[in-house]
């Protein structure tokens, strides 16, 4: 068997770098989940046990499973694929659920468009997923686990199957783990290009081999759930957390976050901001410490207009909410979601009618059709949000958006559905005037709707810098260097590439 | 360009692969994927193969190869180009990208060049949102393009 204190020692002899501090991005930050990205070799096994990898496995491994659930249950750790469910009490759940056979699965298939953390814990980290999965396991009483990862993650993929080789290799994973009686084989599942198979039974009928379609809760998984046995799935994220809670205690866990959600998250940080990338800050820090401390703001050019937490199922944080404390709760009622961690900001060249259609657009593509509301309501939300957003829209198609949205939200099946109205409904409340511009003025005030612009032109602050005409798809711009240009209206196509390639805010609409 | 798979190959097929996931007890959506990998699709004759020797109904074989947007019934072309819509590249300016890269393809969103060179893949978020806006081919990822680097991009695929 493998020997952890010994691999621990002399992968630490041949690389003492492994001991440096974690890396930080900002001192703000607060690395748990991400404590071994970019530290350590992520094919490297060794490099894990050597950062106290699989110790908190060996802990886990000689407490009763009621036990270890009884620490998780007292650090509060809530599920990071989104709904925030106490992880503790999911696991205690599928182990009273008596049953011969059961199962843990980590939900890998991060549907989010831009969202990023489990990607790279999947590539970077992935042994401490593994532990998770296996002290999960042993919790319950699973003897099989799945990792269901999106198609569109091959290397994420490859280094899991890689970890997962080694850790059998080692003994830690497969016929009696470290020696104990308790056994676990885990095998990877590819998805197959299905948002909806996020939602936890969509997933487990696309492992089943069926059409990836969710079905009414309860039953729920952990007692219902793959091949109709007691099941968990935790995400990624969720699972990561498990070594580091084990290993430290629940207490060190809690001196994290807030009182009702500890710890720490981790977020993809994206859109507007001059810092671009994944950030883990303990729960409860405020939006704003996020996007102007961390994030470096918008730039100097650009103004900041609001950020999308949550993703297709979330909705829009403004100015006013910067100094609100982002956890669980606080963003529900702000009529937003943590979701799985996507931030995406946006400034005032970004439209919150488009941005809704957007995400209208991705909801009626992914809706799995199984029930009426979510598969007939949404596309009739983004037929009005079409007709407003090219200037035939009206006053009462607002109000019609808005009633729609909520019986939408009411009466879906599912997550998906329930969920898909919330960024419509959260810029509706936030940002009234912008629909009310479009429908009344017609107008949109950030040049983002196509239907609403006649004219794009140049004003006097152009500098000549050229750019835009070599960018022009039609070569409808003509000036000399270093002198005001000129659009010939005739010939553009209003493509918008002028616009967004402006350095000097001198395109503007018309 | 659809190719003529033949029986001696759907033979192999089965004995090599099929055969592989016997013992499983789900096996449907992983032969799916390995016909996908090994064919570039899942046309009606390999469903055909998987259906007897699973005793799965083509129906239902044919349902969930619907479902699943990886799953196609022709080969995609040689290369396939997918520039991100996630939210993040589509703030980014990636709707307008995607209309650049098809107008010098001379395709739509989801059709494939009349040479078979490229198909233009429908495609959100590939999870390289740092780099928005993204394009990728094939397994490449290149990130924050802007519309003078698509001509470079798509040369060097074109061979
Ligand atoms: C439409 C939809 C998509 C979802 N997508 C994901 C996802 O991509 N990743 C994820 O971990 N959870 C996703 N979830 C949440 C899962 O259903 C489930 O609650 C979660 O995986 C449970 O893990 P946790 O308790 O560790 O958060 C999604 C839910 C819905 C309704
Ligand atoms: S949104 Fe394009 S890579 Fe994530």
């Amino acid at each position: 068997m493998a020997n952890l204190k010994q691999i621990k020692k002399e992968t630490l002899e041949q690389n003492p770098s492994l001991l440096n501090p974690v890396y930080k991005m900002h001192e703000k930050e607060v690395r748990v989940v991400l404590r071994n990205c970019d530290v350590i070799d992520p094919e490297d096994i060794n490099q894990y046990i050597a950062r106290d990898g699989y110790f908190a496995l060996e802990k886990a491994l000689a407490l009763p499973p009621v036990e270890v659930i009884e620490l998780m249950k007292e650090s509060g750790l809530r599920g990071r694929g989104g709904g925030g469910f106490p992880t503790g009490k999911k696991w205690e759940f599928a182990y009273n659920n008596v049953s011969d056979t059961k199962y843990i699965i980590c939900n890998a298939d991060e549907g989010d468009p831009g969202a990023f953390m489990d990607r790279s814990v999947l590539e970077q980290d992935p042994h401490s997923v593994i532990e998770g999965m296996i002290i999960a396991g042993y919790s319950i009483g699973a003897h099989t686990g799945y990792v269901y990862v999106r198609a569109e993650y091959p290397l994420a993929a490859k280094r899991l199957q890689l970890a997962i080789d080694n850790a059998v290799e080692l003994g830690i994973l497969g016929e009696c783990v470290l020696d104990t009686d308790y056994s676990l084989n885990i095998e990877i599942r590819l998805g197959a290009g299905a948002f909806v198979c996020g939602e936890e039974t969509a997933l487990i009928a696309s492992i089943e081999g069926e059409r990836g379609m969710s079905r009414i809760k309860p039953p729920y998984p952990a007692a219902k759930g793959l091949f109709g046995k007691p099941t968990i799935i935790n995400n990624v994220e969720t699972l990561s957390n498990v070594p580091q809670i084990i290993f430290n205690g629940p207490k060190w866990f809690k001196s994290f976050g807030t009182k009702d959600s500890p710890g720490t998250k981790v977020f993809a940080l994206a859109g507007k901001v001059k810092y671009n990338g994944l950030i883990e800050v303990p729960m409860g820090i405020t939006l704003g410490e996020i996007i102007h401390d961390i994030g470096k703001g918008v730039g100097k050019k650009r103004q900041f207009k609001a950020v999308l937490t949550g993703g297709p199922s979330g909705g829009c944080l403004t100015e006013k909410h910067l100094n609100e404390s982002v956890d669980f709760d606080n963003l529900v009622r702000l009529g937003s979601m943590m979701g799985s961690g996507g931030m995406i900001v946006l400034d005032d060249h970004d439209c919150m009618v488009d941005i809704a259609k957007f995400y209208l657009d991705f909801s009626v593509d992914e809706s799995c059709g199984k029930c009426t509301p979510c598969r007939e309501g949404t596309i009739q939300m983004f037929k009005l949000l079409e007709k407003i957003s090219d200037g035939t829209g009206t006053v009462e198609d607002i109000e019609k958006l808005r009633d729609l949205s909520v019986s939408v939200k009411e009466s879906s099946l599912c997550g998906l559905g329930m969920t898909a109205p919330n960024p419509v409904l959260s810029t509706l409340e936030h940002f009234y005037d912008e629909y009310l511009e479009h429908v009344n003025d017609k107008r949109c005030k950030s040049s983002s709707c196509k239907g609403l612009i006649n004219e794009y032109f140049i004003t006097d602050k152009c500098t000549g810098c050229t750019i835009c005409a070599r960018r022009c798809p039609v070569q409808c711009i003509s000036g000399s260097l270093k002198e005001q240009h000129t659009i010939d209206p005739s010939i553009c196509i209003r493509c918008g590439e002028c616009f967004a390639s402006c350095n000097f805010d001198a395109i503007i609409t018309k | 360009m659809k190719e003529h798979i033949s029986k001696q190959d759907l033979h192999l097929f089965e004995e090599n692969i099929l055969t592989k996931y016997r013992k499983n007890d789900s096996p449907l959506m992983q032969v799916l994927q390995e016909s996908q990998n090994l064919y570039g699709c899942v046309p009606i004759e390999v469903q055909e193969v998987i259906g007897k020797h699973f005793r799965i109904s083509p129906a239902k074989i044919n349902g969930v190869v619907s479902f699943y947007s990886m799953f196609t019934l022709e080969p995609n072309g040689k290369n396939t180009v997918g520039v991100c819509l996630g939210t993040a590249c589509y703030v980014k300016g990636g709707e307008r990208l995607l209309d650049r890269v098809s107008e010098r393809l001379e395709i739509n969103l989801g059709e494939t060049t009349k040479d078979g060179m490229f198909t233009l893949a429908p495609t959100r978020c590939v999870g390289a949102c740092s780099s928005a806006p993204v394009i990728m081919v094939n397994d490449n990822i290149h990130g924050k393009v802007t519309s003078d680097d698509i001509p470079n991009i798509i040369e060097q695929y074109n061979k």
